[in-house]
Formats: structure tokens, C-alpha cells, sequence
């Protein structure tokens, strides 16, 4: 492709051990990120979502089967690097992690200005002062209140917290940050101010950003283009305008349609049935079972297909 | 005394109490007493601040707020786990003060009460029949097979076929949709008349919430259910509630039908609310969205005045910051307490 690539996964896979099996967490995704482009993953939960953040950033538990692929960062291979140069030149320096319920990740006995200066300690070997007044100008653009920094996490609101999180992982000014569920916890005019940060630093400092979530209606506010995870699959990879109005993919079809809306009266529908287990997946097409337009081919593995610059893995498009 | 005022008063301003009232909430007021060093009295937190309104048989509302409006506090009290400060609870012409604890054990037969986070609210080492036999034995239905019986039919009714099946199973075994219709199927055990409902989706996938609203929505209309839901989710109200109550800082600001309040929203805090939530759409991505500046205002110090008008962008000085605005009726059944509407 001519266009200029960030970040590539190919045929990524971690799976972990479990006492009842294998679990094929996240099982050959393949996908790529563009410089200052926002992708949005949606899915049901226990679909993979966490976990392929995890597998990207290399935050892997102790439980891993097996962990492989290949993930490309500015065209080198990071799954290629030893554990002492990921840590020194990937992780938080070009690619950074805002956890799920990350409100709840801060230090609760270390002052939030401190915790947020800690990685240009780290990575930038800069000096505590520096460090600290690179975290007053980060917390004046998350807009957090500058004297903040002297606080602790229990003195902030969820929302403050949010921010100092967003704060901390963009600390280091990297080229790509995954954000894990950022605004679930948070009340409305909270997550409508989180979004708004989040479009502004966009704009501002050029992040790339993989937005995880399940709440399709805030991703939007995000999203330039969206993947569709499945059982450990990516199902679909759209751009923003065309998934929101015409989604490709059954699944995508059924997940937009059960999506609660303000401003129309579309009759809300429900996928029926639950997603099939990871440590036994089915054979052929993993959605099978709950898909309306499943039919006799659908028993064999479908491939992925692009269709108009979209990809899906779906027999009726091949 | 005070409470013979009270209660005037409320028949003065709510004329319509005429048909009787299921629940009926009048000038409700719940404080909570702050202590210094555990002694010494440091002011009260005031989650509730006088809010009143009746629920009649079938009738479902929505109470939509954000965290800390005092939601939690009003359904806590409606439940009778928290006693009011001021005003009543009053239950079938029964007031929940004058309650005793065989009156309490009655009341609690005909509230059910749904749990926001369906894994917290199973106890963990019960089967699904022990969770669902417990109200019916404390309740005193003394024969196991109408025990059973029972048990059959409440699961039955949220689904959970075949029932033999989950019987046996244990809270764990079962995914987070099933465990919420348990969590259904125990408030309904008792046949109750009247339904809380706190957040019961906010902590389910989306494909599986709108099977949930569905579900309650069914029982709402089969068994003439009242039922109170409370939420933060502006979106997934119209799907359920006929009424929407939007609360801020322990008051509600403006009672409307669901559809008058999507179509003709008036309290700036209901349009800041419903500015903020979104609909899939990518044209999200190119606009910024309006959010009123600050956060929600202390409830141990609320700002004088109407508690909004800090954030508001229409205040206008020397009223709104001075005087605490009345309800005024801007059209039948709905009510917006903000001064901007005081000519209509």
C-alpha cells in the first residue's frame, strides 16, 4: 500500500493455559494502523479485545501457551526484540496503555504528579524537576488543574483520574496509544469530555490510537475506522462512514442493530445465543451458530475478503 | 406538626393524587450526618432534597442522573434501607416511617429490587434453586412443591429453559446475561407489586442489554408492574419507561413523558445531558461535543439558588443564584424546575 503504515500485526496469536484446556484468547488477527488514525475494537466481552492489547504491548500474565506472529512498529519487527529492548525502546516510548478501569490503576500512595513524571525519568533519563514540569504542561493539556499534581488518586474525581491516566500515557509523547475501555466507569458529560481530550490530543500532538470498547455509540465520536472482533477473530475491518451506516459482516449487522439510540426510533433487536467458547472453538465460521445467513459453506473456515477497501470474513462476500 | 404542614402543602401542589398512588414520594428528603473524629456534628450530606412524585399500578419511570445525584440514596430509601430525614415514603396510603418489622417484612414481599451488578448480588456458593427458595421461605410458603412450583414459573418467565437444567448451577457457571435474569426471576419470586430497577444493564454487553429491557419490559406489562429504573444511560431509557425524572444534585430538575423530554428538553441540564449522548454516527468524529464546564456541586454545601446554575449557560443574576426555582408546567406532564420557564 502507498500509504504510510504504523503499526502492522500479522497473524497474531496468544493463547493461553487453562486448567480445562487451551484458550484461544486471540487467534490470527491481522491488522494495520496508519500515523494519527484512530481504530476503534468492538466486540462482546471475552471476545479477545483485552487481550490483544496485552499481545501488542507485550503485558503477557504467566498463563501464555502460545504468544506468536509478527507486529510490525515503523516497519520493525518488535516480536523479533528481547524483553530488555522492548521495555527500553517500545514500551511507553512509542507505543503506550491506558488500562481498562484505569482510574482505578493509579499508585494510591504516590502523588499522581509523581507517577506521571516517572516515564520521562525512565525512558528520557531527564532530571525530577524537568520530569515534573513536563507533567504540569501534560495536565494542562488533559485539562487537569496544575496545583493537582501535589495530590493523591483518592483527592481526584473518577473523571480527574481518567485524565491523569490519559496524562501518564502520553507522558512520553508516543506514536501510538491503546486506550482499554476508557470512559465504561464514567458518567455522561464525563465521557463526553474524555472524548473531547482525546479528538483534541488527536489533533494536537499526532497520536495514533486503538480505541477498545463495547459502547459503539461513544466509539464513534473516535473512531476513523473500526474492527469487529468475534471469538478471537477480527471480523471486520471498515472505515468509520461506511460500518455505522452499512455494516458488512452478519455479526456487525447484529451488534449495530441492538445499539440503543436517542434520536431514532429503530426497533432494537438481539443476538440470540452466547459466543462459543475459546478452548474449543467450532470449525468453519465462529458466528455459525447465531448467524441468520448462515448456510452450507459456512461449516468450512471462511477467508477474509476485501471488499471495496473492506475487509470481512464472511462466506457471503467471497 | 411539621408534618401535618408538609403534607398540606403537597396536596396543594399536587392536585393530581386523586387516583390512588402505589408509591407515593412526598417532599422526601434524605440527609446524612457528617461527625468530626466520630462525634460532633460537621454538616449533612444532603442526597435527597426534596423530591416527591407518585407511581401508580404499571406505570414505569426512569430516574436519570449522574453519579453522586443522589439516585442511589432516593432508591435506597424507596426500598427502606435508609430512613428520610423529612417527608415520606408512603406505600398504599401507608407511610414507611410508621412501619414496624412485621410491616417492613410485608413491604419487602412487595418490592422487588434488581441489582446493578448481577455477580455481586448472587451469593456465590448457593445454587440457582437455594437463591431462588430463600424469599419464598422467609416469606412462608411452607410446601416444597409449591416451592418449586414457583421457582419453575419465575424461571420460565425470564427464559431460563430448560429449568431443570440450571437448577444445580452455581452463580459462576452461568454467563452475565443469565445471571441478571436470575437476579429478575428473585425479585419476582414474591409476586411484587412494585420493581426497582438499578442500572440493571449497565454492567452487560450491548448485544445482550436490550434482551434484558425487553424482558422486564414484558413483565412490566404482564403483571401491571410499576417500576422504577434508575440509570445514567440516556439511550436506553425510551426503550422502557413511559416517565422520565432527570435528577441533579439530590433534586429532580424536570419530570417529563420519555418522548416530550427527547422532543422538547428545557432544563439546560437535560439538554447538556442529552447533547452528550451519542448515536453511532461518523460524523461524530469532525465535531467536539458541548459539555457544561465544572463538575456536579458538593451535596454537604449546594450552591444557593438552583444547584445548576454555576455550570448553566442561560443563569440569570440575582435570580437563579438567589432563590430555589419552583416546578412550572410547560405543558401536560412535564415539569421543569428552572426559572427560564416562569411566564409559561
Amino acid at each position: 500500500m502507498a500509504e504510510k503504515i504504523l503499526l502492522r500485526a500479522e497473524n497474531l496469536k496468544l493463547y493461553f493455559k487453562a486448567s480445562k484446556g487451551v484458550v484461544q484468547a486471540v487467534d490470527g488477527v491481522d491488522f494495520s494502523l496508519a500515523p494519527n488514525e484512530a481504530i476503534v475494537i468492538i466486540g462482546e466481552s471475552g471476545c479477545g479485545k483485552t487481550s490483544m492489547a496485552k499481545a501488542l504491548l507485550r503485558l503477557l500474565p504467566r498463563n501464555v501457551d502460545t504468544y506468536s506472529g509478527s507486529i510490525y512498529l515503523d516497519g520493525e519487527d518488535i516480536m523479533a526484540m528481547d524483553e530488555e529492548k522492548f521495555r527500553r525502546d517500545v514500551r511507553w516510548v512509542k507505543m503506550a496503555m491506558v488500562p481498562q478501569a484505569a482510574m482505578n490503576s493509579l499508585n494510591p500512595v504516590l502523588r499522581v504528579g509523581d507517577q506521571v513524571a516517572e516515564p520521562m525519568m525512565v525512558h528520557h533519563g531527564v532530571s525530577k524537576e524537568a520530569a515534573l514540569d513536563h507533567a504540569k504542561t501534560m495536565f494542562q493539556r488533559v485539562g487537569v488543574p496544575v496545583d493537582f499534581i501535589n495530590r493523591y488518586a483518592f483527592e481526584l474525581s473518577g473523571g480527574m483520574r481518567q485524565r491523569v491516566a490519559i496524562a501518564m500515557s502520553l507522558v512520553a509523547v508516543p506514536d501510538l496509544v491503546i486506550l482499554d475501555e476508557p470512559t465504561s466507569a464514567l458518567d455522561v458529560l464525563t465521557q463526553a469530555n474524555i472524548m473531547n481530550l482525546l479528538k483534541r490530543v488527536k489533533k494536537e500532538i499526532a497520536t495514533s490510537f486503538i480505541l477498545i470498547t463495547h459502547d459503539i455509540s461513544t466509539s464513534s465520536e473516535l473512531a476513523d475506522r473500526v474492527a469487529v472482533m468475534y471469538a478471537g477473530q477480527i471480523v471486520e475491518v471498515s472505515d468509520n462512514n461506511r460500518f455505522f451506516t452499512r455494516p458488512l459482516h452478519p455479526y456487525s449487522v447484529a451488534l449495530m442493530s441492538s445499539v440503543p439510540r436517542l434520536r431514532s426510533n429503530a426497533v432494537l433487536d438481539f443476538i440470540s445465543g452466547q459466543p462459543p467458547s475459546l478452548i474449543n472453538p467450532p470449525t468453519g465460521c465462529r458466528f455459525a451458530a447465531r448467524c441468520p445467513k448462515r448456510f452450507d459453506k459456512c461449516a468450512q473456515e471462511p477467508p477474509t475478503v476485501t471488499v471495496d477497501r473492506r475487509q470481512v470474513k464472511c462466506w457471503l462476500y467471497t | 406538626m411539621s408534618d401535618t404542614t408538609q403534607v398540606s402543602e403537597v396536596i396543594q401542589t399536587a392536585p393530581v393524587v386523586a387516583r390512588d398512588a402505589l408509591l407515593s414520594i412526598q417532599d422526601l428528603h434524605v440527609w446524612f450526618e457528617l461527625r468530626r473524629f466520630g462525634f460532633g456534628h460537621a454538616g449533612y450530606v444532603r442526597a435527597v432534597d426534596g423530591v416527591s412524585f407518585d407511581l401508580h399500578n404499571g406505570e414505569a419511570v426512569a430516574v436519570v442522573g449522574e453519579s453522586g445525584c443522589g439516585k442511589s440514596s432516593l432508591m435506597k430509601t424507596i426500598l427502606g434501607i435508609n430512613t428520610p430525614t423529612k417527608g415520606d415514603v408512603v406505600y398504599n396510603g401507608k407511610p414507611l416511617t410508621g412501619f414496624n418489622r412485621a410491616d417492613l417484612k410485608w413491604y419487602r414481599s412487595q418490592v422487588g429490587y434488581v441489582q446493578q451488578d448481577p455477580y455481586g448480588a448472587l451469593p456465590p456458593f448457593m445454587t440457582i434453586q437455594n437463591i431462588l427458595e430463600e424469599p419464598l421461605i422467609i416469606h412462608g410458603v411452607k410446601s416444597k412443591q409449591e416451592r418449586l412450583d414457583r421457582i419453575y414459573k419465575a424461571l420460565d418467565e425470564v427464559k431460563m429453559t430448560p429449568v431443570d437444567e440450571f437448577l444445580p448451577k452455581f452463580p459462576h457457571m452461568i454467563s452475565g446475561g443469565q445471571q441478571q435474569r436470575i437476579v429478575i426471576a428473585r425479585a419476582m419470586i414474591l409476586n411484587p407489586k412494585l420493581l426497582v430497577a438499578d442500572e440493571p444493564v449497565s454492567m452487560l454487553d450491548a448485544s445482550v442489554r436490550v434482551e434484558i429491557l425487553r424482558l422486564l419490559r414484558g413483565l412490566q406489562e404482564n403483571h401491571d408492574l410499576a417500576v422504577i429504573y434508575i440509570t445514567h444511560d440516556l439511550s436506553t431509557v425510551r426503550y422502557f419507561s413511559e416517565y422520565i425524572f432527570v435528577m441533579y444534585a439530590g433534586e429532580i430538575i424536570e419530570k417529563a413523558r420519555v418522548d416530550d423530554l427527547i422532543r422538547n428538553p428545557s432544563h439546560p441540564y437535560t439538554l447538556a445531558l442529552l447533547a452528550a449522548t451519542s448515536d453511532p454516527d461518523a460524523k461524530n468524529v469532525d465535531e467536539f461535543q458541548e459539555v457544561p464546564p465544572g463538575e456536579p456541586p458538593s451535596l454537604v454545601n449546594p450552591p444557593a439558588g438552583c444547584r445548576f446554575h454555576p455550570r448553566c449557560n442561560r443563569m440569570i443574576p440575582g435570580v437563579c443564584d438567589v432563590d430555589r426555582p419552583p416546578e412550572f408546567t410547560i405543558e401536560p406532564d412535564h415539569k421543569v424546575a428552572c426559572w427560564l420557564f416562569k411566564d409559561e
